[in-house]
């Protein structure tokens, strides 16, 4: 049977209307009016439309800069982009030309370069190239420079060799500065060359020359030409008397042998020496059978002056 | 006294900071509406010359920003509830630094209620010199006895309106002049020091400094006078919401200021009562369809009354155009009769002119000229304030004449008695005692 009495659930209040809230004119609140105040100061404006980013920007680089692996990180990531740079291959170095030189001078300063092609250019310092090419003896002067199109050029002045020294250690080519060509054994001349030796000749190298020039009469009885005691020089002879120049003014004293040569014919007299070291007097040295027949002369028992012919 | 020199000048020392930083505002506080303008004084003054007139001295300044919102908390130009009237200046102030792009730290405000009275007083002196010197000046405006004003009453305006030298009056500015006997004529105007202090807090409470105080039927008649009513002398109505005031001019000097509180709000409290509509609905019909001439055509101009109260009858009903001036005119006319008998007790009458300029928002009531000519003489015009640089369109009607008035105020202030320094022979006996007694109550 149902309940007669109905069980109501619980009295839901109804609910009451609010009141009308009192309207209110829309005003900004005082934090708000603040806050606008503050943002139309021109001064704040500035500071953090310049000085915030600014000081955001330096204070997180000054604080990334502060740990040392960072910094090396990202000095190894720029170092990596910038080989990256460098081995491209606009500019990549693959030939090596060398031009105005031998081939054996062009092989000695191609091992000398000793470049490892290709190679970057970045990575060729052409002053130090041009400095160890100069080096080499046989060169006089060198242009080293990157030609384009992956091109090394080295231009080369070679040395010209102009006398051929022998001295105790050797035999070797110089040039007309008296510098250093190369031995006799690795470039021998194509062409016959004035001779001198003995100590320190390649320092008088000049005087040499001008002796080989004023020299020239004696065509080929011309031997050479030897210092002696690093500072006179001695005319040598295939066959003849050897001619000892002054240190003062040898030209002078060799002119003077050439006229004697002219008039007397003196060198191809039975001499062994003709001494001009006393600017003086002109000294002779006799052979020895000259000597004898002198002294046969001097004693009357060989007439004078048959010898001639 | 001393004190009110000391507020005064701390108030004209803000204006000169504020004029220095180049920008400042002028907040009208009135009982319908509070307007804020932001003003920026340049360097660039333009002088008079050739084509170019006085200007009225509104060439110094441009008006960069304006803004307006509904008043709240104001009863009779006062302040009522302090909380409400902080919330709308802030309103008004922060609108117009928004159009301003700029933060203002210096306003001078006006004040249209607060009952101010009038007082003419007068000094003489004996000159020492044979020539007046501003010293002179000082000791004449120090020499005027000062009424009794009353208490919880402090001064506004002080300003000399006439000085005298012997027997020749209306000298403007008697200084270089030869004389025995200087004499001056002083208009100092008095209002309520509650008014003023609450208006202190609520302008302290909006971060603002105050840097001058004006009375609103002063600034209104000097916007809305032009220059030889200023001269010749007029009267200036400026029917706001709350009150009424009038002010008198001659020769470019306030005489006389009064307030009548009642204005536009109690024409719409009367519409809302006698058709029995809601405040905002009344104001709105006032403002479309108001007049104060009734005409045979008004009566077949039906206005449709809107109410909430839930009754079908009442919310639709509807009103003749002429049953509505007929609700309104007869407040209007006590306005504009309560009005005239403030003007004959100021003398008004005795004036060489009787000019009078009606302006403010009440103002803008058509037909009211007409009405005004009946009551208050037939030299009757509307004024609308002078056009200043910058002023947005929107605040160029009669009801911002208080508004625009107070920039000029702003831009050139009147000399007032605060200005002159105070005459020696005054000063050094009360501070001699004040150090006497700094030291017996110290030591």
């Amino acid at each position: 049977m149902r309940p007669l009495i109905a069980h109501r659930g619980p009295v839901h209040a109804r609910p009451v209307a609010e009141p009308a809230r009192l309207h209110r004119d829309p005003a900004p609140s005082r934090l708000t009016y603040r806050v606008q105040r503050l943002w139309l100061t021109p001064l704040f404006r500035a500071l953090l439309r310049v000085g915030l980013p600014s000081f955001a920007v330096i204070a997180s680089l000054l604080w990334y800069a502060t740990d040392e692996a960072r910094v090396h990180a990202l000095q190894d990531q720029v170092a990596e982009i910038r080989r990256e740079i460098e081995d491209r291959p606009e500019f990549r170095i693959n030939v090596l030309s060398i031009e105005g030189a031998s081939p054996a001078v062009t092989e000695e300063v191609r091992a000398t370069l000793a470049l490892d092609l290709p190679i970057s250019s970045f990575d060729i310092d052409l002053a130090a190239l041009r400095n160890r090419v100069e080096a080499l003896p046989p060169v006089a002067s060198a242009s080293v420079r990157n030609a384009g199109g992956g091109t090394l050029s080295v231009e080369i002045t070679e040395r010209v060799p102009a006398l051929i020294w022998q001295s105790r250690t050797g035999t070797a080519l110089i040039d007309a500065e008296g510098n250093f060509v190369a031995d006799i054994a690795a470039r021998p001349p194509t062409e016959p060359l004035p001779m001198i030796a003995g100590q320190d000749a390649d320092l008088a190298v000049a005087e040499a020359l001008a002796l080989f020039e004023a020299a020239r009469p004696l065509g080929e009885r011309l031997r050479g030409l030897v210092r002696v005691g690093e500072r006179r020089w001695d005319i040598v002879l295939r066959d003849g008397p050897r001619i000892l120049l002054p240190a003062e003014a040898p030209r002078a004293a060799l002119d003077r042998v050439l006229v004697l040569h002219d008039v007397q014919q003196i060198l191809d007299r039975d001499l062994v020496r003709i001494d001009l070291r006393n600017p003086g007097q002109l000294t002779v040295q006799l052979t020895a059978p000259a000597m004898e027949t002198l002294e046969l002369q001097r004693a009357g028992l060989v007439p004078v002056g048959d010898e001639r012919g | 006294m001393n004190l009110l020199y000391q507020s005064q000048r701390a108030m004209r020392a803000k204006r000169e900071e504020a004029m220095r930083r180049g920008v400042i505002a002028v907040l009208d506080i009135g009982t319908f509406k509070i307007a804020c303008l932001v003003l920026r004084f340049d360097e660039t003054d333009i002088t008079p010359g050739d084509g170019i007139g006085a200007m009225a001295g509104q060439a110094g300044f441009r008006v960069i920003g304006a803004s307006t919102t509904r008043s709240r908390g104001v009863k009779f130009g006062e302040i009522d509830t302090v909380q409400e009237t902080e919330r709308a200046i802030r309103t008004a102030v922060q609108g117009a630094q928004k159009m301003a792009q700029t933060r203002v730290d210096h306003v001078i405000v006006a004040l249209s209620g607060a009952r101010p009275r009038s007082y003419g007083l007068d000094g003489e002196i004996t000159l020492q010199t044979g020539s007046v010197e501003d010293g002179d000046i000082a000791s004449v405006l120090a020499a005027c006895d000062v009424p009794d004003i009353g208490h919880g009453r402090e001064v506004l305006h002080a300003q000399p309106v006439n000085f005298s030298l012997d027997h020749r009056t209306g000298l403007s500015d008697p200084r270089g002049h030869v004389g025995s006997r200087l004499s001056v004529d002083m208009h100092l105007l008095t209002i309520e020091a509650g008014a003023i202090e609450t208006l202190l807090h609520c302008v302290k409470r909006c971060d603002l400094d105050l840097a001058g105080l004006a009375s609103a039927p002063y600034v209104s008649g000097i916007s809305s006078l032009v220059e030889d009513e200023q001269e010749l002398g007029a009267a200036c109505i400026d029917m706001g919401g709350g009150s009424t005031s009038l002010s008198i001019f001659m020769k470019r000097h306030m005489i006389f200021a009064d307030t009548v509180r009642m204005g536009g709000d109690h024409v719409t409290s009367d519409i809302s009562h006698g058709l029995q509509i809601p405040m905002p609905h009344a104001e709105r019909i006032k403002a479309r369809f108001g007049g104060v001439m009734a005409t045979g055509l008004d009566d077949r101009e039906i206005i449709e009354l809107q109410s909430e109260t839930g009754d079908w009858h009442h919310d639709r009903r509807s009103v003749s155009r002429s049953e509505l001036i007929g609700v309104m005119r007869p407040r209007i006319e006590e306005i504009l009769e309560e009005t005239r008998a403030r003007l004959d007790a100021a003398g008004f009458d005795h004036l060489p002119s009787q000019r009078i300029v009606l302006t403010g928002g009440a103002s803008l009531l058509p037909g009211l000229d007409g009405l005004a000519s009946r009551i208050l003489g037939n030299q009757v015009r509307l004024g609308r304030p002078l056009r200043v640089q910058g002023l947005p369109q929107s605040a160029c009607g009669p009801a911002f004449s208080a508004c625009v008035g107070l920039a000029l105020f702003a831009a050139h202030p009147q000399d007032e008695w605060w200005d002159f320094e105070t005459p020696a022979d005054r000063y050094p006996a009360r501070s001699v005692k004040r150090a006497v007694r700094w030291f017996r109550d110290n030591w």
